[in-house]
């Protein structure tokens, strides 16, 4: 295997820790997890419940927030600026390069995702001095987060290939939402007894990144239990999802010739 | 037998322009060339001649629309080619958030050296190109011209063989530009080939064993700058100083620069002896005679000339 993906991981990885945008994101999270605390304090019998909803909401939200508005510039900023150039013209194949980006952003996020749950985790001990043994299941919605975080970062590394931020982000944006409402769209085909409106909603509801199974906020605030073949599922569909984003993103990056 | 350093057949580029992107430009029209191990070679031209195109062609920045190229016998598709060359982008932009060490280490590890090496050579390089002091620099915090250094430095880093400099004497000063030309002399004495792209013609004569002009994406020749440019006399530049209270003789009057005291006339090489003859009698004090021989500047500017008085022709007959 390749070194290169990893050299230029660490480089995207220490570009993203030192903008001070990134701190700004995480003190805003922060801040509104410790909201929640106060929220919580107004809703007697349910503190628990709010503060894990708007808890695991605000490291979901921040996340995506990060991935999307970090990762449209991945290779765009790069072209545009011409810091291309010089890497490029060592030993490194654009697709090293495409993984390399990809996996310095999602350690970027893993890292940023680890603080924020830190600040849920106070937020929670601060509130009921102990945790409970389905508290496990913030960690397996942490867990979706980042899988979640993992394919919103392909599309917009995707997009940055070969668009603008500006429409890599709108682009981005409408993927996701459409993958968050994948089973309405084919509910919708199903429901109006239409075969060509029904194949159509069909294989959009394939195409498109499902991440109504990625969300696991609410199981997790009221400890119900998360089953382990989720699990195993959503990573399976997370990693197979990333790496045909990554294969297509190498092809169309591989093709182009730089400004 | 040996392959040439650096082999381009027929290289073709053509740029899409246009809203709809269909109609084509000719950036790069059918070079051809070679340069060979050891060899300083100059790529010159005026801006947008394609010397930028070519470079960005041999790097695999750019894919070609026809032709094909090697260096050191490897193709340009062929990624393991990039261990034996560097490169020096025109203008070249680096991460801004890196100190000049942590660019060079990012590289440096891009070519597997162990940490200890790193070290090494970064401290040797960056003393190389004078940034020894601003190693933890910022580079969002460096001129042009310090840019310029470390773009130096990061094309030198891993000894490559052959060395592609876009511009390298740009946004230098006097200092620095002297510096950049002794660093590529150097690279030739360590039997390196040294491919750079200038519009600084003095420079070109100053260091290459070979040059190719190239016009509006034509090669126009190649060859030593003194086979290129005729070495043919143009005449002898006299300069001399006048004494208190003399005049300059009236027959020079309509030919000579004047500066102060200080004057320079240029005259045919058949009446050098006669003139200085005259300036003696007059007690004019000679302090130099120089022979008068095209340059590679002349020559430049005659073919753009030619360009121009050849695409007005066009115009004019078209009409």
């Amino acid at each position: 295997m390749s070194a290169m993906p990893g050299v230029v991981a660490i480089n995207t990885f220490r570009e993203a820790v030192r903008d001070r945008v990134l701190y700004n994101l995480i003190f805003f999270a922060l801040l509104m997890i410790g909201a929640a605390i106060l929220v919580g304090q107004i809703s007697v019998g349910i503190e628990r419940i709010v503060i894990i909803n708007l808890g695991l909401s605000a490291i979901s939200l921040f996340g995506l927030v990060m991935a999307i508005f970090i990762g449209v510039g991945l290779v765009y900023k790069e072209m545009e600026r011409r810091t291309l150039y010089s890497l490029l013209s060592k030993p490194v194949k654009r697709w090293e390069f495409i993984v390399g980006k990809y996996a310095g952003l999602l350690l970027t996020l893993a890292v940023n995702t680890a603080f924020m749950t830190l600040g849920l985790v106070a937020a929670l001990l601060y509130v009921s001095h102990h945790f409970q043994r389905s508290d496990g299941s913030i960690f397996i919605a942490i867990y979706f987060i980042l899988l979640e975080l993992a394919l919103v970062t392909a599309f917009a590394l995707f997009f940055s290939c070969f668009s603008s931020p500006m429409l890599s982000t709108l682009f981005t944006i409408g993927f996701y939402i459409a993958g968050v409402f994948a089973n309405d769209i084919r509910n919708f085909g199903e429901l109006a007894h239409k075969p060509a409106l029904g194949a159509v909603t069909r294989g959009l509801y394939y195409i498109l990144p499902n991440f109504h199974n990625f969300n696991s906020i609410a199981a997790a605030a009221h400890g119900d239990a998360i089953p382990l073949s989720l699990v195993g599922q959503n990573t399976l569909y997370a990693v197979l999802y990333v790496a045909v984003t990554l294969l297509a993103s190498s092809a169309v990056f591989s093709g182009r010739n730089l400004k | 037998m040996t392959s040439p350093a650096i082999e381009i057949s027929g290289l073709t580029k053509d740029y899409p322009v246009g809203f709809w992107r269909k109609r084509m430009r000719r950036s790069l029209d059918n070079l051809t060339l070679q340069v060979e191990e050891g060899e300083i070679f100059g790529f010159l031209g005026p801006n947008g001649a394609g010397k930028t195109t070519t470079l960005k062609l041999l790097m695999g920045l750019i894919y070609p629309t026809s032709g094909t190229a090697r260096v050191r016998g490897r193709s340009i598709d062929d990624v393991a080619m990039h261990r034996e060359i560097g490169y020096l982008p025109e203008q070249p932009y680096f991460y801004d958030y890196l100190t000049a060490r942590e660019l060079l280490d990012y590289f440096a590890r891009i070519f597997g050296f162990s940490a200890k090496e790193r070290g090494e050579r970064i401290a040797r390089f960056l003393e190389r190109v004078g940034l020894a002091d601003a190693a933890g620099i910022q580079l969002r915090k460096f001129s042009k011209g310090m840019l310029q250094r470390v773009g130096i430095a990061q094309a030198i880093l891993h000894d490559p063989r052959i060395v592609f400099l876009d511009e390298p004497m740009s946004g230098l000063d006097p200092l620095g530009r002297r510096e950049v030309r002794d660093i590529i002399l150097d690279l030739k004495r360590e039997g390196r080939t040294v491919f750079f792209s200038t519009h600084i013609l003095s420079d070109a004569e100053m260091l290459c064993d070979r040059v190719a002009v190239l016009l509006n994406g034509k090669l126009q020749g190649v060859g030593a700058p003194g086979d290129i440019v005729s070495m043919e006399l143009h005449g002898m530049e006299i300069l001399f100083e006048l004494g208190d209270g003399q005049a300059l003789p009236r027959r020079f009057a309509d030919r000579a620069t004047v500066t102060g005291r200080r004057c320079r006339i240029e005259v045919p090489e058949a009446e050098l002896y006669p003139v200085i003859e005259e300036l003696r009698r007059c007690e004019a004090r000679i302090l130099s005679v120089s022979a008068l021989r095209p340059t590679l500047e002349d020559y430049f500017f005659g073919l753009v000339g030619r360009e121009k008085t050849a695409s007005h022709g066009v115009e004019v007959n078209a009409r």
